[in-house]
């Protein structure tokens, strides 16, 4: 009986939602003329990293920020010691050894398309993120205990750079106004240092967690 | 009809497969699946909506690939306290002492 009754509210939600989209006439705001008219000034020329670092960038920087508190929230959470890694086929270690300074140079490379193509920090540190983890499943990397100094340093690294940079540019006006003869300079900074830190937050969300794996036996 | 409104009434199809399989499923981790159903599902209605007229809009795309990246966050803090919770459940038992 419930399970028709959601059956059909959820057809009915698709139904009425559907129509009204299509229904939707044009948008009353055309925000892709004001960034095309502000892209020269921004310092990059590809307009969704022109958003993302320029024009929106105090949501990045919150973001980060959630990322930050995630991590911290699983770090209270799972207690329990870093299990063995278990050694995976040799065969795939290899692959694993082989693959990963590739994945290194097309995050350093994603990083540097951003200011021109698709491409950028969030996507050069999954890609750092995914190394790490295809490591840790041929056992080559062990999962993470209680971070030390170095690892909490690169953790944070990434926001505490984009944080000061937001801080010591607040002279311009406005939080994260860039002078647009630097823009293209600080954001290639501010996007380095959050591909390091994004690549060991994601790859810690990971590796983190799987260290009470022993827990389950 | 554009590809972009395609997406957008995609979108809605698997929101409304995620919010009933929130509200129908029991087990955490398929609960968790549904509600990221559900967050792939408002991303692609942005996305496809921005663009129903053939141009893509920069702006939608750029705080979905913010909404992704605090999706990921929120699925491992969920899968993490859902591990807990197991944890808990299994230590409540006395012949888990040592688990």
């Amino acid at each position: 009986m419930k399970r028709l009754a959601v059956f059909c509210l959820a057809c009915a939600f698709v139904v009425l939602t559907g129509g009204a989209l299509i229904e939707l006439g044009p948008a009353a705001i055309d925000l892709r003329g004001q960034v095309a008219a502000q892209l020269a000034a921004s310092g990059v020329s590809h307009p969704v990293t022109a958003v993302l670092l320029n024009f929106r960038g105090y949501d990045t920087l919150l973001e980060v920020a959630v990322l930050l508190i995630a991590l911290l929230a699983i770090l209270a959470v799972t207690d329990k010691p870093p299990a063995a890694p278990v050694p995976a086929h040799p065969l795939l270690q290899a692959v694993a050894r082989g693959a990963t300074p590739a994945m290194i140079l097309v995050a350093v490379y994603l990083l540097w398309a951003g200011a021109h193509r698709p491409g950028g920090a969030f996507q050069a540190g999954a890609v750092l993120a995914a190394a790490a983890v295809l490591l840790h499943l041929v056992g080559l990397l062990p999962g993470w205990g209680a971070p030390g100094l170095r690892l909490r340093l690169g953790l944070t690294a990434g926001f505490a750079l984009f944080l000061a940079l937001a801080a010591a540019l607040l002279s311009q006006g406005a939080l994260l106004q860039y002078p647009p003869a630097a823009a293209g300079t600080l954001i290639l900074v501010i996007e380095a240092g959050l591909t390091v830190s994004l690549g060991l937050i994601l790859a810690g969300l990971f590796l983190f967690l799987s260290r009470d794996e022993g827990g389950e036996t | 009809m554009t590809s972009g409104l395609l997406f957008a009434l995609v979108g809605v199809a698997l929101f409304a497969l995620g919010l009933a399989g929130l509200v129908l499923i029991g087990d955490v981790l398929r609960r968790i699946l549904a509600f990221n159903l559900m967050g792939s599902g408002a991303f692609l209605v942005l996305v496809g909506l921005a663009q129903r007229n053939g141009v893509p809009d920069a702006v939608p795309q750029a705080m979905v690939l913010t909404g992704i990246v605090v999706a990921v966050a929120a699925t491992a803090l969920a899968l993490a306290l859902a591990r807990r919770l197991d944890a808990q459940r299994e230590g409540a038992l006395p012949e888990d002492e040592d688990g």
